[in-house]
């Protein structure tokens, strides 16, 4: 059931009623092939894994901001074993940590980005019937299923989870003896991880291969919503970075399984003497990073993509720059190949090398500050409409001129050595993932959800969830930044150590502690009415007319009601770019791609 | 209970609400012009509280509580930080201002057309050319400091070791001619902690390690016992580790030098407290035993971590002794100290060692009563008599003391089955 490549839509139409088949419940909503139904797939997958992440942060946020003070929520959750007398165990600690930034990184900001928006928007704002494959479609998101499943079920074994850390270094990771996680809880890792990389992969490859070979007559690239963009480079990213890190996590199994030295060199763990020699831990750094950093631009990429998407359509006005807006993802896709360095300043590394770092990461603030800028300008003279996918929209700018701003700093090799590894930087990367590339699901999630479901989702609880959402988050990340520059540790289990030492900077510690704890919950709670206001419009929201927006981009000529092969005649064809909003000499606001050109009008 | 009514009752509300569309015959994705309204006020709302809660924030948190740079060279980076701070918080609050402003400014009125403005390439060579050279500036400053920071130390450097475990740091001086002594892990033992390596230790650490072998082999040649199969594995898996081990010592025997012996034998192993002269520049080394952790000097404004496999360094100067600093932060009570900050383990958040920066006549004083504690007095003395030293982290492996391995099948190396 895959699609192809064609000249005349009237030969793929009739084509594609030779192939229809009966279908079930289970090739209709299990093992489907039809794109739209894979990415929802993702989407649930994707939000449930959030949800359990955002548990986990509750946890040790509980932890953090009363240490020592028992709490029946943390034993409800964690029972005796790893939260006797309903104070947090200090090896299930990091383990809490280690799985929230796993699911959230991975789970859900690639798979409920990535793989929600690109399989749904990529064949429908391509005039596509579906995917290339719509086989390895399915199998992509089963594999993601399959990795889900296995990394949450590394927080029930018995020795825990692993707890080294989302960035799982070695040695600390290869040595079950350095702290239990590192048993039976890493190796459910590796393998999970080693299957969603094998999705990933797979998926990407669709992407790509969809969206220069199943482009509608008229689309050339250039005609291209800066969605498809943002998708098509993100999966170029993917496939180049991900395989590095399933390199980095075999030779890591080697070493954890037959005895090879790869990470190891001259290691004394508890009373043991290992005999490995020559080994490197930096090794596994450089390759854990390479794919780290384009990792990062993977989940911002498809949230920033979104974003111009809305924002155009909701300001009535064109995207401001619409070339640069192309150029400045291609720039950032491929700088961020080149700036993994930034992680290691001080690992020991040759400071040259560092150097060079330095270099390419401030490189990458300038295709990040046009960016900024051109959604800034497409907002100046606009005809603004604050739907809640709008409100996300901008909230994603906010904080990614935040978040990034704070990247500067940290790309400053000489600056980065007293803030490495501090609360400053968990301040950095949570507004930039945790707020932008979450603004952006959210902005996606609410944009679409018309083209996904079918209905509409009540504009009244998006508004309430918005404004608690980003005044929320704030509140939980920006006092971090403080925190860090005091001096605080990521990964530490109990701030009151700073009473043997500095008493002023305990208190002040403290305080921000329950401050960002405090937000932190509301931030949560403020959750459940998206939840409610997302399950509930599946069901009984009102019936979504076709372009509730009044958008131009092809995914709003599709009728609401899904079909296999999205039209159910021709595929549009396309005669313009999907930009032109209030264009002159237009009575409606909006012209779609699928309107022919008038006579001596100028295509932009 | 009262979450499953409070969700009902939100339901009956959306329900009622969605009904009272269908009369108007709207639908949700019609904004009518007072939520528009509503939602661009809070726009601009939300930027005074978001501008006021960081003004406030700076005001009450600015300080950061770590006082002024504790050593010369961070006092540059303070500097810079500063001057990058400026920076950013400049562009913070101008595009943050435009983006909730024309957000306020530019919302839908009726009548008034949004304008079709799709490029304007001098705006774009604008916003491009300016942050370049504002980030070329950052760079060059940045670099310049970086190179100070990272370059090597002077002649007049004094040389110190710290060495990281789980969970606690030990601090080795290079003693009188300032060069540490030389190191191999294989020599590691309850009496030789850090694996110095002098023609001593190699005999001591050989005679350990063949009792152990000795000790297996009686165990497996016994007639006496019956072993099961898995304990013989395990017997002589561990044994063959501990052949491996024995034949490298015979051969670091075999090499060693003794005329380096002399340079580990003046060097002085502190624990507790590193103790530091104001005003005299420090090239310290650092090493790990097991894991990666990382030596985080906050006050001083220093940073690097330490990886098993090998020798990691960095410098500092340290310009304000801690009496000083007392009086500056005005806590009694206060302490430099040095912290771990690499994720290591169950106590990574108590490794921490003390840090005492006193004047030069006090150093002075301090150094004269190290003298009897070199490394060739105190090396030989019993683990009993200098056990106290040692203090044992609670619920941490048992890392401390380096008990032999156990002849009785214990701790088998990496590649137990079970440890897949």
């Amino acid at each position: 059931m895959g699609s192809h490549a064609h000249d005349s839509h009237d030969h793929g139409h009739a084509h594609h009623e030779e192939h229809h088949h009966e279908e079930n419940f289970v090739s209709k909503y299990i093992f489907s092939h039809d794109h739209k139904m894979i990415g929802k797939q993702f989407l649930m997958t994707a939000v449930f894994m959030g949800l359990v992440a955002m548990m986990l942060s509750i946890l040790f946020r509980i932890q953090l901001a009363w240490p020592g003070e028992s709490s029946d929520f943390l034993n409800l959750f964690l029972g005796d074993r790893w939260a006797p007398k309903g104070i947090l165990d200090q090896n299930m600690y990091l383990g809490l940590v280690t799985i929230h930034g796993t699911i959230m990184v991975f789970f859900l900001l690639t798979g409920g980005l990535s793989g929600t928006f690109s399989n749904i928007l990529i064949p429908l704002q391509l005039g596509a019937r579906d995917m290339a494959s719509g086989f390895l479609n399915m199998l992509s998101y089963w594999f993601f299923f399959i990795s889900s499943v296995l990394m949450l079920f590394s927080l029930f074994v018995e020795t825990g989870p692993a707890m080294a850390g989302w960035t799982v270094y070695p040695p600390l990771s290869a040595l079950p003896k350095a702290v239990p996680g590192s048993g039976l809880g890493m190796t459910l890792w590796l393998f999970s991880m080693a299957i969603f990389i094998a999705g990933s992969l797979i998926g990407s490859l669709n992407y790509i291969v969809t969206v220069l070979n199943l482009r509608t007559k008229g689309m050339t690239m250039t005609r291209m919503p800066l969605t498809i963009w943002a998708f098509f480079v993100t999966a170029i990213l993917g496939v180049l970075s991900f395989p590095v890190l399933l390199s980095a996590a075999l030779l890591l199994i080697m070493d954890r399984l037959a005895g090879t030295s790869f990470y190891l060199s001259d290691i004394i763990v508890g009373d043991e003497m290992l005999s490995n020699h020559g080994g490197s831990p930096i090794l596994f750094q450089h390759l854990f990073w390479f794919l780290g950093h384009p990792e990062v631009y993977i989940v911002l990429l498809p949230a920033l993509g979104l974003s111009s998407e809305i924002i155009a359509t909701n300001a009535r006005k064109p995207i401001f720059g619409y070339k640069a807006m192309i150029g400045s993802i291609l720039a950032i896709g491929f700088l961020s190949f080149i700036v993994w360095g930034h992680h290691m300043f001080i690992t020991g590394m040759n400071p040259f090398l560092g150097s060079v770092f330095v270099f390419t990461t401030l490189l990458i603030a300038i295709p990040s500050a046009v960016k900024v800028f051109n959604y800034i300008t497409t907002l100046w003279k606009g005809s603004l409409v604050f739907t809640p996918a709008m409100l996300f929209a901008i909230g994603l700018v906010s904080t990614f001129i935040t978040g990034g701003v704070t990247g500067i700093i940290l790309a400053d090799s000489a600056l980065d050595i007293a803030i490495h590894d501090t609360y400053f930087v968990v301040a950095h990367f949570h507004i930039v993932m945790g707020m932008s590339a979450v603004l952006g699901m959210f902005a996606g999630v609410y944009h679409w959800f018309p083209k996904m479901y079918g209905r509409m989702l009540n504009t009244r609880l998006g508004y309430v969830h918005f404004w608690i959402t980003i005044i929320g988050a704030y509140g939980v990340f920006f006092p971090m930044h403080f925190v860090g520059l005091a001096g605080a540790p990521r990964r530490y289990y109990d701030y009151s150590v700073y009473k043997d030492f500095d008493n002023s900077a305990l208190e002040m510690m403290m305080d921000l502690n329950v401050i960002i704890t405090i937000f932190a919950i509301l931030a949560a709670l403020g959750q459940a009415i998206f939840l409610f206001n997302f399950f509930y419009s599946i069901y009984r929201g009102p019936k979504a007319p076709q372009n509730p927006w009044n958008s131009n981009t092809l995914e709003w000529t599709a009728p609401v009601e899904h079909i296999h092969g999205n039209w159910p005649g021709e595929l549009p064809t396309v005669h313009r770019w999907p930009y032109d909003y209030s264009k002159p000499g237009y009575e409606e606001d909006f012209v779609p791609q699928t309107v022919p050109l008038k006579e001596s009008e100028e295509e932009h | 209970m009262v979450i499953v009514l409070g969700a009902i009752a939100v339901a009956q509300l959306v329900r009622v609400y969605e009904h009272s569309l269908k009369l108007k015959k709207t639908g949700e994705h019609d904004i009518n012009d007072r939520d528009n309204n509503l939602n661009a006020w809070l726009m601009l709302l939300f930027m005074i509280f978001q501008f006021g809660g960081f003004i406030y924030l700076m005001l009450a948190y600015g300080w950061t509580g770590r006082g002024p740079s504790a050593s010369l060279e961070g006092e540059e980076t303070d500097w810079l930080l500063n001057l990058n701070f400026v920076i950013i918080i400049a562009i913070f609050f101008l595009t943050n201002f435009l983006l909730f402003y024309f957000s306020y400014k530019y919302v839908r009125k009726p009548g008034v057309r949004a304008t079709y403005f799709p490029h304007n390439n001098k705006l774009e060579m604008i916003w491009t050319v300016v942050p370049a050279c504002v980030l070329a500036v950052i760079i060059i400053l940045g670099l310049r400091s970086w190179n100070n920071l990272t370059s090597p130390s002077g002649d007049g450097a004094v040389v110190i070791e710290l060495y990281s475990k789980q969970f606690d740091w030990t601090a080795r001086y290079a003693g009188e001619d300032n060069v540490l002594g030389k190191y191999d892990y294989k020599l590691t033992t309850g009496t030789n902690e850090l694996g110095i390596l002098t023609a001593k230790t190699i005999e001591d650490a050989i005679v350990e390690r063949e009792k152990k072998v000795n000790a297996i082999n009686k165990l497996l040649s016994n007639a006496d016992t019956v072993l099961s199969d898995s304990l013989v594995e395990a017997q002589e898996f561990t044994l063959s580790h501990n052949e491996r081990i024995l034949r490298s010592l015979y051969q670091l025997k075999q090499n060693h030098n003794k005329e380096v012996d002399k340079n580990a034998e003046d060097d002085i192993i502190v624990k507790g407290t590193l103790v530091l002269c104001v005003g005299q520049e420090y090239e310290f080394n650092f090493r790990s035993m097991d894991v990666i952790h990382s030596a985080y000097f906050p006050h001083f404004r220093a940073q690097i971590n330490t990886v098993p496999g090998m020798t990691t360094r960095t410098k500092f100067t340290p310009s304000i002794t801690t009496a000083e600093m007392r009086e500056i932060k005005n806590d009694p009570k206060f302490k430099y100290v040095l912290m771990c900050n690499k994720i290591c383990g169950k106590a990574h958040y108590k490794m921490k060692m003390d840090i005492e920066v006193l004047s030069k006549a006090e150093y002075a004083a301090w150094l004269a009563g190290k003298k009897k504690e070199t490394f060739k007095l105190k090396y030989g003395i019993a683990p009993a008599e200098g056990g106290d030293d040692m203090a044992k982290e609670d619920g941490s492996n048992s890392g401390e003391d380096m008990p032999a391995e156990d002849a009785t099948g214990e701790a088998a190396p990496i590649k137990k089955e079970d440890e897949i």
